[in-house]
């Protein structure tokens, strides 16, 4: 059901990941590609709704998975004012540990979204989980709290009223922490070991709700790329220190896509960058107004970019030129956004419904649909033969029965 | 025999516990602590369930980090033990929810964990919490008495399900559960003054317009904020501006610029009132506002958020403050955008006075009524 790599080599992170976990916000390589093969196409629920369990609150957040524990994040109370970390067996759905905690931010968000907003980040070893409050906890795999902070205790202006939702990335050893919004805003560098600040840098005053990506390269040196409405800034993790700036602004709601050395911005439409070798340069190879994303990200697999805008339609391009290959209507809209696994695109929209295209198909085909019949605003986990999805009020995992 | 927050640890006290709860406590802001905290925290997890009122006793004027990081050995505690199939000190609980003088929070915590543990216990318990300093447990009594208040009224006992209906408003501190008693009793016929439960603050004076070009007003210190006197005049956008009376009669107290001065963009406004306090007390601050805005108490500026169009609800922010005795001055600044959006039109606040809990205080007399309007 997975491909025998390690990600540790892919990803350069800790020794506690492998092949099939999914460690992050789309993924370990925060791009929303899995290597797994044989998930289910055809979908259905007798088939393949392998376990749903009931949650204690509400999120959007995606699940993490991570051997044979799956961890998601939630909101609950009258005020959802308690945050709520919870690990599952990814076996049956039963529930390992639930912890909860007191917010200590602001639980104030548009009401489509929910303070279990961000998805957490793990190394294999620890999780961290950040809500749109800005509090953060950092607890081991087993529900043991080690460390945590409350951003916006330190920084009482860093908050936004429609909420929060940047996912938190690790590069190397640094937790980054991205707290833009339009008044106190800034991108946090902290020891993932103890929840210091390393640095921490002032960001455009902007109302922000993208997830950075992490660009890893073959000598282990790694950079944050930050998406704002500013651009792209590229940054030292160790330092905090901007290396370079694309500075013609970019979408504050899809995030970039990674692949390769290429980056693919949600910045006119979507604007493809090669980034230098040297770490220090970008060169803008094309850009495309008909490829616009909505509030899902774009996703790249194979020479191919996908973009799936607010009308539900997803457009195929060529990676090189940008040139539209196909469209194709799904039925949204989408509030999360898609992954790709074994030549399949893996869509859920905010009714319920997932969608799966054949990318093989000249134009693109749906070839499988399951209504799961509650909204849906995350993007699914892919791991060890299964989907994971979840609502505000159930998780699931979907997979064929058969390979338990 | 160690004490922490006024309750004795017992049995569960030695001195590894209590230096372990000490460094918890320790912990402040910008991770600082941290390190110690989790290796504390390692170590009260491993206790018993019968260190768990302790733990929360340690909570007692904790900040919230550390009280966060109590919660997390707490959790951990009663996780494993209903795990194993084991009982927490129900008993020692209840003592610890029944004992105001403890902080709402491990309260309210307190009550969780009798209820996961032996739920009849938690619901006999209920009937008791309908003044609780604790909103959360205060919210289970009025959920408790709604359920009678309609008992009545399906049964066609009006009086019985208004006077039940009245007694869950006066303890109902929610805006849900605020909303629904209100709906309900005028559905019966009776009158509510939702201004009043709330305490919303409705009669101003406002001055007006200052400019707010690029949103510089937000920063820029127009007169009002060196000299507040109800006589004063000031160089406004157009011309010498003075203070004019100004009182909103909306239900829930809001305080609408775009009234007296029309549908403005890139403008900035202050709105000022007397609040007579009955003592020295602490009290909060709750205002609602999608402007950027800054508010002053007695001259001192108490905060300030330049954020514009993201959303309002009522108790968006909630402002500590100690009231003094007699008359307190609350300033106001709000600023419109340059936004054109038709949900940006909105420039204006709501600001209410009350405790902790979010009961109101109410101001002995409402000076604004001598004030003469220009």
């Amino acid at each position: 059901m997975k491909k025998q790599l390690l990600i540790v080599a892919l990803a350069g992170s800790a020794a506690g990941v492998f092949a099939g976990d999914w460690t992050g916000f789309r993924g370990p390589l925060g791009n929303g590609v899995s290597d797994e093969i044989g998930l289910p196409v055809k979908l259905s629920a007798e088939k393949h709704m392998t376990w749903k369990t009931a949650l204690p609150g509400k999120g959007l957040s995606s699940p993490l998975v991570v051997g044979d524990r799956v961890f998601v994040t939630a909101s609950g109370g009258t005020r959802q004012d308690r945050l709520q970390v919870i690990c599952l067996n990814s076996a049956d759905g039963s529930v390992n540990w639930k912890r909860q905690f007191w917010v200590m931010g602001s639980t104030m968000c548009h009401k489509k979204t929910s303070v279990a907003a961000p998805t957490p980040v793990t190394d294999g070893k620890l999780l961290y989980a950040i809500f749109s409050s800005n509090d953060l906890f950092c607890l081991d795999l087993d529900g043991n709290l080690k460390w945590l902070r409350g951003l916006t205790v330190d920084y009482p202006n860093a908050r936004n009223s429609l909420g929060m939702a940047s996912s938190l990335v690790l590069a190397g050893d640094v937790l980054v922490a991205q707290v833009e919004n339009d008044s106190e805003s800034f991108v946090a560098g902290l020891d993932k070991a103890t929840g210091r600040n390393l640095w921490k840098i002032d960001r455009p005053k902007s109302a922000n709700w993208t997830t950075a990506t992490v660009r890893r390269e073959k000598g282990g040196r790694e950079q944050v790329l930050l998406q704002s409405g500013k651009g792209i800034h590229a940054v030292n993790p160790s330092s905090g220190k901007v290396v370079w700036h694309y500075a013609d602004g970019a979408a504050t709601i899809p995030s970039s896509a990674l692949s390769g050395d290429m980056l693919f911005v949600p910045s006119h439409g979507l604007t493809a960058l090669k980034l230098g070798a040297d770490g220090q340069s970008f060169e803008q190879k094309w850009r495309s107004g008909r490829l616009r994303p909505g509030t899902a990200s774009p996703i790249v697999h194979g020479r191919k970019v996908y973009s799936l805008n607010n009308a539900g339609v997803l457009a195929c391009a060529d990676v090189d030129s940008g040139n539209r290959l196909w469209q194709l209507r799904l039925d949204g809209p989408f509030g999360g956004s898609p992954v790709v696994a074994d030549n399949h695109l893996y869509v859920f929209s905010e009714e319920g419904l997932a969608q799966v295209v054949d990318l093989t198909a000249p134009e693109g085909a749906v070839v499988g649909k399951m209504d799961l019949g509650e909204m849906i605003q995350c993007s699914p986990a892919v791991s060890n033969g299964a989907l994971f999805v979840r609502s505000n009020g159930h998780i699931w995992k979907i997979s064929n029965k058969t390979r338990l | 025999m160690l004490g922490l927050g006024g309750l004795p640890l017992g049995q569960a006290a030695d001195d590894g516990f209590a230096k372990a709860v000490a460094t918890l406590r320790a912990v402040g802001g910008e991770g600082q602590g941290n390190t110690a905290a989790g290796q504390a925290l390692q170590r009260l997890a491993k206790g018993g369930p019968e260190t768990i009122p302790a733990l929360l006793s340690a909570m007692d004027g904790a900040n919230p980090f550390a009280a966060n990081y109590l919660r997390g050995a707490v959790e951990v505690i009663s996780g494993n033990t209903l795990a194993k199939g084991g009982s927490l000190p129900l008993v020692e609980l209840g003592e610890f929810l029944l004992n105001k003088s403890h902080d709402t929070k491990p309260r309210a915590m307190a009550f969780d964990l009798i209820r996961r543990a032996d739920a009849k216990a938690a619901e006999r318990l209920v009937p008791g919490l309908l003044s609780d300093p604790s909103v959360d447990l205060r919210r289970e009594a009025v959920t408790r008495l709604l359920g009678q208040a309609e008992g009545l009224a399906k049964a066609d006992n009006k009086p019985g399900a208004v006077l039940l209906y009245r007694q869950a408003l006066d303890a109902a501190r929610d805006l849900d559960q605020i909303q629904r008693i209100s709906a309900e009793l005028r559905e019966l016929g009776r009158k509510v003054d939702l201004t009043r439960h709330f305490g919303f603050l409705i009669d101003w004076n406002v001055v007006g317009p200052f400019h707010n070009k690029g949103r510089a007003g937000f920063a820029e210190v127009f007169g009002p904020e060196k000299d507040a006197g109800l006589g004063a005049e000031y160089a406004g956008l157009e011309g010498k501006v003075g203070w004019k009376k100004y009182s909103t009669d909306d239900e829930y107290g809001m305080v609408n610029f775009n009234e007296p001065y029309g549908a403005l963009k890139e403008v900035t406004g202050y709105a000022q009132t007397e609040f007579i306090s009955a003592s020295d007390r602490p009290a909060e601050l709750r205002l609602g506002c999608k402007n950027a805005w800054k508010i002053w108490l007695n001259g001192e500026l108490v905060f300030g958020r330049d954020e514009y169009h993201r959303g309002m609800r009522i108790d968006q922010y909630k402002l500590p403050v100690q009231l003094r005795k007699g008359a307190n001055t609350i300033l106001v600044k709000a600023c419109q955008n340059e936004q054109k959006e038709e949900w940006t039109v909105q420039w204006q606040f709501q600001l209410r006075v009350c405790d902790a809990t979010g009961t109101a205080i109410h101001s002995l007399e409402k000076k604004n009524a001598e004030v003469a309007a220009k």
